[in-house]
């Protein structure tokens, strides 16, 4: 019998990465104090978890302007969108099998 | 982190993902108290134009004999600006419930959720309140309150897609009430305080019952 587990995405593992690929998924595109406020995370621990997935292909970022200041947003990926997509399909598996 | 070997995992991160799904996309700190005082307000409104402006216009009417071309252009005038306050106290109202909500959650009231709902709202009103402007400039009044009742109901429409997607049904009300009110033009007043009164307060409290009345 396959492991249901070989269907999970180690990235996904950790609760921020998770927590913006959800919301990248259903918005075209989402800036960091955005992302930050519905996270409820530091700027630092964001920060890390966003460049690890920028070096996975998941998201992709556009650094632009407001004025003077920096306005950096995120979108997904076609890649990250199919990863994320299989990484639930694994969970949904995982809990069918239980029941 | 989580290693994964447990179902409640599993089922905890798919929660976790459905929530932020639909926090990030929708507002959901619309208040049904803003409904009920903004239906309130509509209706003290209504009344007003019933029971002093038009009472005092056809007092002229019987003083004279006749309407004369100033009293009517008064009324006229008089009803616009009931309207502008109507329409002013109705929205600080269910700016200030919605804002006692948003803040009661721990969420801002201005973050991209209500920007977006606003703007798709927005769309619909401004083009309606346009188009009935346009109705007053041609001296042509009799359509301003289905205009009202229509405009009103696509803009909720709308912004269903935004915030509780119970909203549409109030919509869809508003929108057929104003349909009924095109075959019978001289009630317009009454159809607008049931469309903009009665069912607010209907739907304010049905909204304030399903998702409020246990955190008050």
């Amino acid at each position: 019998m396959k492991n249901p587990i070989t269907g999970l995405n180690k990235v996904f593992d950790n609760r921020i990465r998770l927590g913006v690929m959800s919301i990248l998924l259903v918005n075209e595109e989402v800036n960091f104090n955005d992302l930050k406020q519905m996270l409820e995370v530091t700027d630092g621990n964001l920060a890390t978890h966003l460049v690890n997935l920028e070096e996975n292909g998941y998201i992709k970022v556009h650094k632009g302007f407001i004025g003077k200041k920096t306005n950096t947003t995120y979108a997904v990926t076609k890649s990250g969108e199919k990863a994320f997509t299989d990484h639930i399909t694994a969970l949904e598996n995982m809990i069918k099998g239980i029941k | 982190m989580s290693e994964h070997n447990q179902p409640t995992d599993s089922l905890k991160d798919i929660r976790d993902i459905r929530q932020l799904m639909e926090r990030s996309s929708r507002f959901i700190s619309l208040s049904g108290l803003s409904g009920v005082a903004a239906g309130l307000f509509a209706l003290a409104g209504a009344a007003i134009a019933r029971y002093i402006l038009f009472k005092n216009y056809y007092t002229a009417y019987d003083e004279r004999g006749g309407y004369s071309d100033t009293a009517f252009a008064t009324l006229k005038l008089q009803l616009l600006g009931l309207a502008a306050a109507v329409f002013a106290a109705a929205f600080m109202a269910a700016f200030y419930f919605t804002w006692r909500k948003s803040s009661n959650e721990g969420t801002s009231l201005w973050n991209p959720t209500s920007r977006r709902l606003m703007w798709n709202m927005l769309i619909p009103l401004a083009a309606g309140a346009l188009f009935i402007l346009g109705m007053l400039q041609y001296n042509d009044w009799r359509f301003v309150a289905p205009a009202c009742l229509i405009f009103y109901g696509l803009a909720l429409v709308n912004a269903s897609k935004y915030t509780l997607t119970d909203i549409r049904y109030l919509g869809y009300c508003e929108i057929v009430l104003g349909l009924i009110n095109m075959q019978w033009v001289g009630k317009g007043l009454y159809f607008w305080a049931i469309g903009f009164g009665v069912l607010h307060i209907i739907y304010g409290i049905s909204m304030w019952w399903k998702y409020e009345r246990k955190a008050a």
